[in-house]
């Protein structure tokens, strides 16, 4: 089953190889090439950003990023944060990747990789000849002793490593059960790794950068299992903070905690195509206004998530604005709890008529955005257009709302102030336009704003607001990490466990996810979207939205990734 | 003396602790924290609960509390949640503080050696042209916001023109190694006369920005002091002596119009350090100012604590410090 898939996508990246320019075969499959065109990206990849070609080799040049705010550490199992993985996915690597501009799986420390019927065993062949940056050897036995080390993660450890248990389950001696079994090395170069059910999110979680395969040399010389909670934080070991050490194509050099800045260097003894920028240098810069006009001054050569608002702007004045494929979703939070109103499939349905999507989307997102017909992106297995599609109707939300006995309805509608996310850049133009529309239909509307972590998170938590919005970015491809992530625990910001079809949802979200078969998984994730959309309604989906990255005009090689998945070996400034 | 110096010791003790205290509730009854930052968009109830559990913020706030002082006296605050995790409080303190003070030595030389200069001038040439645009200048510093000026004059002479960098303490591809995290010294220090250098470029527009209102103020009080000072009697009586104009102007009239302006000075330095959370914030210089607001917003409450008890410590030893220099002046109030 999912054998011809790993065979499939190692056929891409050997055509990648052999179709770029001198990649030096250091390895055993060629040294194959991570460079990559946006091409076979799934949305609309910037014209610019393109692949290396022409680009020549090594250069001497820095390049300098800069950053919305510190990372955490450098040890990706414990992070949770774009920033701290924008850092590490540059120096460590996973046993499978994202296809460049996708979030689709590819061979990485893996070449490839077959699993047993039942889908519980999967056996990885370890690419050869691949160095940690402290100079010992990636082998099987290497790999198995990160998983190992993940899984036996304890106390305060075990809560950091949110990625593990988001998607794993427990750890080793803990009530929770845990998806991971064991993993054996039966030789150098391969790896087997058991699990304790099917699941339909492996091998994909493997590519999130808190699975990336480290020196197991380095996490027992500098205590990487020794993080530590100090009253309101964490210690981490210095492994984290000043000696991460992977396979990628860039290594740590140093950390100014004086000057703001993060400073990786090409690792020369790079398995594959070596980085093409001597240095690397992550400027943190909190400040919005100050990172654009850094840009502008030519002391960075980059910066993630521009203002929708600046996009026009700074293409204008000559940088490239390289808007990401949109892996992402915005919705109305709908909280049964306080208005048994809510309750009422019709009542949801008259909200859903009620709002404008198709205007919201056209007036107040950046280009390329689109309504969402359910809760995830047309790229995820599952999608299906075939689904009750609430066009805006106000007269039949005001009908649906008569026959429901709601023509007073009132609801308390909470917006977060002082936050821009990737799905909702201007959180108040979200509320404002919802706002009429739902008085159009005869809804009270009491407005709620607090900042996003001085209330607002806290709030919609303590299920305070009738109307929430909030949002979504997937780690990976599958229908699990969003409709799972959302439906799965009836207790989660969704707060199914008030309707009658709470549990029921969850279980089916359960059995959509441990079909082995990929045909019937897909039937049963797109019969589950059908029905969400119809007969459960947990939420308005509203909008999926592009995100972009801006460089200098003279940067090239930058494959915008809808994962935020950007590696920057393969870029380098034009003369 | 000396009793009466452990008793103001004690006071300062007794002090930090009352307001320790109460910024640990205080901090602790916000909307939001350490948890919610934490956690952002993966929170479900049980993540919430195990990270609680962990980090002990499921005891009540007295038992936190003193588990806190007992850090605290052992000389841990805890570590950095946002403004720079990974370092402790007092690492984050040790890199800003000395970034802080650079910028309020150059905002204070920078309001020095234009408004005393220029006061004097003005004064001198009362209703010249010196003058009429020093006191328009000046007004203009008073009234436009330190935000505002920043804004412009980032972008103007960093953006548009290009003449200085428009953000941050040094440029990052410059490999300086660092002594003291005073960048401008560690550079002479090291003889890194380039690191030094681009530190001070980088110091230009925010000193500026900072300096503008001690500059208004410190060219208003000279520019009236000499004016004052210029028609006192003991002037008349050089001039009446037959002393040379020069004489006059450097041994009697700048002399003696300076005392204002050195009492003036020494206010207007204290100030500064809060008007540094803005201008920092706008220059993205990675000082106390801009840690204050990152760690206020982020909920890093180690490091907010302790920058806040800081600033406390040392407006309460200023003070200590002051009362006992009069104690040493004025024997009456040892007494008490």
């Amino acid at each position: 089953m999912t054998m011809s898939m790993a065979a499939c996508a190692s056929s891409d990246r050997d055509n990648a190889t052999s179709s770029s320019n001198a990649a030096p075969a250091t390895s055993a499959s060629g040294g194959s090439s991570a460079v990559e065109t946006s091409s076979g990206g799934t949305g609309e990849g910037s014209a610019s950003a393109t692949s290396s070609s022409g680009g020549g080799g090594e250069t001497d040049q820095t390049f300098i990023f800069g950053a919305a705010g510190a990372p955490s550490m450098f040890d990706p199992l414990y992070a949770t944060d774009g920033e701290t993985f924008r850092v590490t996915r540059q120096m460590s690597e996973g046993l499978v990747g994202f296809k460049a501009g996708t979030a689709d799986v590819e061979p990485l420390l893996a070449e490839s990789w077959e699993s047993s019927e039942d889908g519980l065993t999967w056996t990885f062949k370890v690419r050869q000849g691949v160095k940690f940056a402290d100079g010992t050897d990636l082998d099987a036995e290497a790999v198995c002793y990160n998983f190992e080390r993940m899984y036996s993660q304890t106390e305060a450890g075990a809560t950091q490593a949110q990625y593990w248990s988001d998607t794993m389950g427990g750890f080793k001696g803990s009530s929770t059960p845990s998806l991971y079994k064991s993993c054996e090395a039966t030789d150098a170069a391969s790896a087997v790794i058991t699990l304790t059910r099917y699941t339909s999110k492996f091998p994909a979680i493997l590519g999130l950068p808190s699975f990336s395969i480290q020196s197991p040399k380095a996490l027992d010389e500098y205590d990487a299992n020794d993080v530590k909670a100090v009253g309101d934080s964490f210690e981490y070991p210095a492994y984290a903070t000043e000696h991460p050490t992977g396979t990628g194509p860039f290594t740590f050099d140093s950390y100014d905690t004086a000057n703001n800045t993060v400073t990786l260097v090409r690792n020369e003894d790079y398995w594959g195509e070596k980085a093409k920028v001597a240095q690397l240098i992550f400027k943190i810069i909190p400040d919005e206004t100050a990172r654009k006009q850094e840009l502008q001054a030519g002391t960075i050569d980059g910066y993630d998530l521009p203002n929708p608002a600046d996009w026009q702007g700074l293409t204008d004045e000559g940088f490239n604005v390289a808007v990401r494929p949109a892996f992402n979703i915005l919705y109305l939070g709908i909280d049964q709890k306080n208005n048994p109103a809510l309750q009422d499939l019709k009542v949801r349905q008259a909200i859903a008529y009620a709002l404008n999507r198709e205007e919201f989307v056209t007036s107040q997102l950046p280009e390329g955005a689109q309504v969402a017909l359910e809760y995830y992106p047309d790229t995820v297995d599952g999608y299906t257009t075939d689904v009750e599609k609430y066009d805006y109707d106000p007269e039949k939300a005001k009908a649906l709302l008569a026959e429901a006995g709601q023509a007073n309805l009132t609801l308390n509608f909470w917006w977060p102030t002082e936050v821009s996310r990737p799905y909702m850049p201007d959180p108040k133009a979200v509320f404002t336009a919802f706002k009429a529309d739902l008085e159009d239909v005869g809804i009270t509307v009491n407005e709620t704003s607090k900042p996003w972590n001085g209330g607002y998170l806290d709030g919609v938590d303590g299920r305070q607001p009738d109307l929430f919005l909030l949002g979504w970015t997937g780690d990976y491809n599958t229908p699990d990490n969003f409709i799972g992530t959302f439906f799965s625990d009836p207790t989660s910001r969704f707060s199914t466990e008030d309707a009658p079809w709470g549990t029921t949802l969850s279980e089916e979200l359960a059995t959509a996810d441990s079909e082995p078969d990929d045909t019937k998984r897909n039937d049963l994730y797109v019969a589950l979207n059908k029905k969400l959309m119809a007969e459960y309604l947990p939420a308005i989906p509203i909008s999926h939205s592009p995100p972009a990255i801006v460089v200098a005009s003279t940067v090239q090689g930058l494959v915008p990734s809808p994962l935020t998945d950007e590696k920057f070996m393969t870029v380098f400034k034009s003369e | 003396m000396l009793r009466y110096t452990v008793r103001r010791l004690l006071q300062l003790v007794l002090v930090l602790l009352v307001l320790s205290l109460l910024l640990f509730v205080w901090l602790r009854s916000l909307p939001g924290g350490t948890v919610t930052a934490m956690l952002g968009d993966r929170a479900t109830p049980e993540k919430r609960l195990e990270l609680e559990a962990v980090l002990g913020l499921d005891q009540p706030l007295i038992v936190q509390y003193f588990k806190f002082l007992g850090r605290v006296l052992q000389g841990n605050f805890g570590e950095s949640t946002a403004v720079a995790p990974g370092s402790s409080a007092l690492e984050v303190f040790g890199d800003r503080f000395p970034a802080t003070i650079e910028l309020a030595i150059g905002a204070m030389l920078f309001a020095l050696i234009l408004g005393i200069p220029l006061g004097y001038l003005a004064a001198r040439r009362r209703g010249g042209i010196v003058d009429n645009a020093g006191v328009v200048v000046s007004l203009l510093g008073i009234a436009v916001p330190v935000f505002f000026l920043a804004y412009v004059l980032k972008f103007v002479f960093a953006v548009k023109l290009g003449w200085l960098p428009p953000s941050g303490r040094q440029s990052p591809d410059i490999d300086a190694t660092r002594v003291t995290n005073f960048f401008i010294l560690d550079g002479i220090m090291t003889r890194e006369w380039d690191a030094s250098w681009d530190a001070v470029e980088h110091l230009i527009l925010p000193s500026i920005a900072l300096g503008t209102i001690p500059f208004a103020v410190i060219f208003r009080i000279t520019r009236s002091s000499v004016l004052e000072v210029q028609h006192e009697d003991f002037i008349r009586t050089a001039e009446a002596k037959g002393l040379q104009r020069g004489t006059i102007r450097n041994r009697h009239v700048l002399r003696n119009a300076m005392l204002p302006v050195v009492t003036v000075t020494g206010l207007q330095a204290g100030a500064l350090l809060a008007g540094a959370v803005l201008t920092e914030k706008v220059f993205a210089y990675p000082g106390l100012g801009e840690a204050t607001s990152i760690a206020f917003t982020r909920k890093d409450y180690p490091v907010l604590q302790l920058l806040i008890l800081a600033s406390a410590a040392t407006f309460v030893i200023i003070n200590l410090v002051v009362d006992l220099l009069y104690a040493v002046i004025d024997p009456r109030i040892r007494v008490r």
